[in-house]
């Protein structure tokens, strides 16, 4: 299958990706994800939906985000120019608001009243809480025991904007069991909670769903490019845990075929390292989980990994559906980046763009220079910078043997 | 040849009464125990054994069953470790139906057809796949079909009777209806709406209705079991069971016990209403 001929019509009616995606969840649930797909359909045909979407981008957000020219990176790698994509300058600090706008509007349009949420690193946990306190609904936020010790700072701010964290001790208490948390709370509150999933999986129409509230950020940086080069990026990158930065960047240039689409995965403390890693298209299989069929790091049974990265965003054992194809189809290429490299494309980006970097974007920042120089010196290259680094600044400091 | 499930519902029927199902979890606490706890429960009065096959994000267990799978996993348990353990139960009894119940990663992991054909060879007689609803089941239904074996559907409070045909198309065995919306264990049932909703399937359907998902004691088995064609426990049963083998007591005896409580229950329970 050529990914850039039928892109447009994936997914497809029973919101399959090719072999993924799809709606692998309890019969309770069925019900409700086949509403909100209607739902969604709806507000998608709905002119005031995307003219509300489109006001809270510009106003609340802070949308569009600048495209800037990393001229001294670029000086550094001394191959095509970068640019990057600045969503770590939206509200909250991460791409993960567009999403939640479009997620809360919905739930708001489907009349229920009561918001839930997992969380990794906190991102989207704290994107949650805000557009909750924005519209007045009540929030809940699971969050793994561990993911709430590592990143207190955003626990805090959860619980300054009125959400209440949940920790999750089951399992290896991190994302993947924050997100088998948030799904026992829908389907015991089937009837007034709206689950605002964070990343570009879970069932359909979320992938398909997500991806979409994303695509803001590939569509303007289209435009801007146009803009400021005239031409189109010979290749965009990003850092994939689930995806959903990825693909909102990717998406709107998939059928363009001259830019090279490259997702870059956490490879921890490497790729050759078992269950030390969370690179699930590099080293994961076909399976199913939290209600997709995609890439899974599991063990010889099919029992699924807790997989790691230093990266709390990262930390995530699958894939979205929609880069499970991309991979298979060979539209997309996917790297990795180990622990050590994104902490020292941390460190350089903060040293000579005055850009601190959250960890996630630092493992795209960390494979750049190779992309850069392979493309050669007339060639331009997008980055999403899709987040900024200062919830991270405890963990880098632990990482560097630092006292703060 | 008729299965082992529609034999064993064929028979409680002409009994005039309902069926208990047992569920626990394989390799809770340990293999060889929960091979004992399994050849127990017939004895004890189980007229069906679902055998959970354990794994690790069980995202529809409450906290009773999250912790079996967390024992059973723990104790090297896996699909194909379940499916040995079947075999095993199954050398001693040619007539208990054995369901297997997990989610649908680890038979994915293993392909349909060679699940299949496992699952038939270890003597089991049916499925459920907790994560695989109907719009998803196709291949593994057929494949499992194709071993005379079941792939059982679950209906719950929000299947609607504009969905509820969806759920029963191609669908064999007995039909398991989910009584509350939650996890497995963390809500009590409600009776009346969990009785009303089986007149409400009995309508729509034939298949025997087997009913599960909040019955922990013999008060609510009973009240369900005037009603439906089955009761489903497993919560009560794997609480039991970890509360034995944590305190050092005698695992079998304890969970036969609960076991035998429960099965006096369904089976008096329609007397009751007759001497009443």
């Amino acid at each position: 299958m050529d990914a850039r001929k039928n892109w447009q019509d994936l997914p497809d009616a029973s919101g399959k990706f090719g072999i993924y995606g799809g709606r692998f969840v309890p019969e309770t649930l069925m019900p409700l994800v086949l509403d909100l797909e209607k739902a969604y359909a709806a507000a998608k045909a709905d002119p005031s939906f995307q003219a509300e979407f489109d006001d809270l981008m510009t106003h609340y957000v802070g949308r569009p985000s600048p495209l800037y020219f990393a001229e001294r990176l670029t000086q550094h790698f001394g191959g095509a120019k970068i640019y990057f994509k600045r969503d770590e300058l939206n509200h909250t600090g991460a791409h993960k608001i567009n999403n939640c706008i479009g997620q809360i509007l919905l739930a708001r349009r489907m009349g229920k009243t009561r918001i839930i949420a997992e969380t990794g690193a906190g991102q989207h946990g704290v994107a949650s809480a805000t557009v909750s306190a924005r519209f007045g609904f009540p929030c809940v936020v699971y969050m793994g025991a561990v993911d709430v010790e590592r990143q207190k700072p955003n626990v805090f701010r959860m619980n300054l904007l009125g959400a209440e964290v949940r920790p999750v001790t089951s399992g290896g208490a991190t994302l993947k069991d924050a997100m088998n948390e948030a799904l026992r709370d829908w389907v015991t509150n089937v009837h007034d909670t709206f689950y605002i999933i964070g990343t570009a999986a879970g069932p359909h129409p979320y992938p398909m769903m997500v991806r979409d509230f994303q695509s803001v950020i590939g569509r303007e940086a289209r435009a801007q490019i146009l803009e400021r080069e005239g031409r189109l990026p010979d290749a965009v990158v990003a850092c994939i845990g689930g995806g959903s930065n990825a693909i909102g960047l990717f998406h709107p240039f998939i059928a363009d075929e001259s830019v090279k689409l490259i997702g870059v995965e956490a490879a921890g403390e490497g790729l050759d390292k078992y269950n030390r890693h969370a690179a699930a298209l590099a080293g994961g299989k076909a399976g199913v989980l939290h209600g997709n069929r995609t890439y899974l790091l599991q063990d010889d049974e099919g029992q699924i990994l807790e997989g790691h990265s230093i990266s709390a965003g990262l930390d995530y054992p699958g894939v979205g559906p929609e880069h499970a194809w991309l991979k298979d189809t060979g539209r997309a290429q996917y790297l990795s980046t180990t622990d050590d490299e994104a902490l020292a494309a941390f460190q350089l980006c903060a040293q000579i763009e005055g850009i601190i970097p959250a960890l996630e974007p630092s493992h795209a920042l960390a494979r750049l220079g190779e992309i850069a120089k392979d493309l050669g010196p007339d060639r331009v290259v997008v980055m999403n910078m899709c987040g900024r680094g200062d919830k991270d600044i405890f963990t880098v400091a632990e990482a560097l043997g630092k006292k703060i | 040849m008729t299965s082992r499930i529609d034999q064993r519902f064929a028979a409680l029927k002409a009994e005039g009464r309902a069926g208990l199902v047992a569920y626990v979890m394989a390799f809770d606490p340990d293999l060889e125990t929960s091979l004992e706890i399994i050849k127990a429960l017939p004895a004890a009065g189980a007229d069906v054994i679902e055998v959970g096959f354990p794994f690790s994000d069980p995202m529809a267990e409450g906290p009773s069953i999250q912790k079996a799978a967390e024992r059973g996993l723990k104790a090297g348990g896996s699909l194909k470790g379940t499916l040995d353990l079947v075999a095993r139960f199954r050398e001693a009894d040619q007539t208990t139906p054995v369901i297997l119940m997990g989610y649908a990663n680890p038979v994915e992991h293993m392909g349909a057809e060679a699940f299949a054909t496992r699952a038939k060879t270890a003597g089991a007689d049916g499925v459920i796949l907790v994560d695989l609803p109907p719009e998803e089941d196709l291949e593994t239904r057929s494949a499992l079909g194709g071993q005379g074996l079941s792939l059982i559907r679950l209906a719950t409070p929000t299947t609607d009777a504009a969905r509820l045909p969806v759920v029963l198309e191609g669908v064999t065995g007995f039909l398991y209806y989910v009584s509350v919306t939650g996890v497995t264990g963390a809500r009590a049932i409600g009776v009346d709406a969990a009785r009303a909703a089986v007149e409400r399937l009995k309508r729509s359907t034939d298949l025997p209705i087997a009913v599960g998902f909040g019955v922990r004691d013999a008060q609510s088995a009973s009240a369900v079991a005037r009603a439906a064609d089955a009761v489903v426990v497993g919560s009560a049963f794997v609480d039991v069971i970890a509360k034995a083998a944590a305190d050092g007591a005698p695992v079998v005896e304890a969970v036969s016990a609960k076991v035998s409580e429960l099965a006096r229950a369904v089976r008096t329970a329609r007397e009751q209403d007759k001497t009443a």
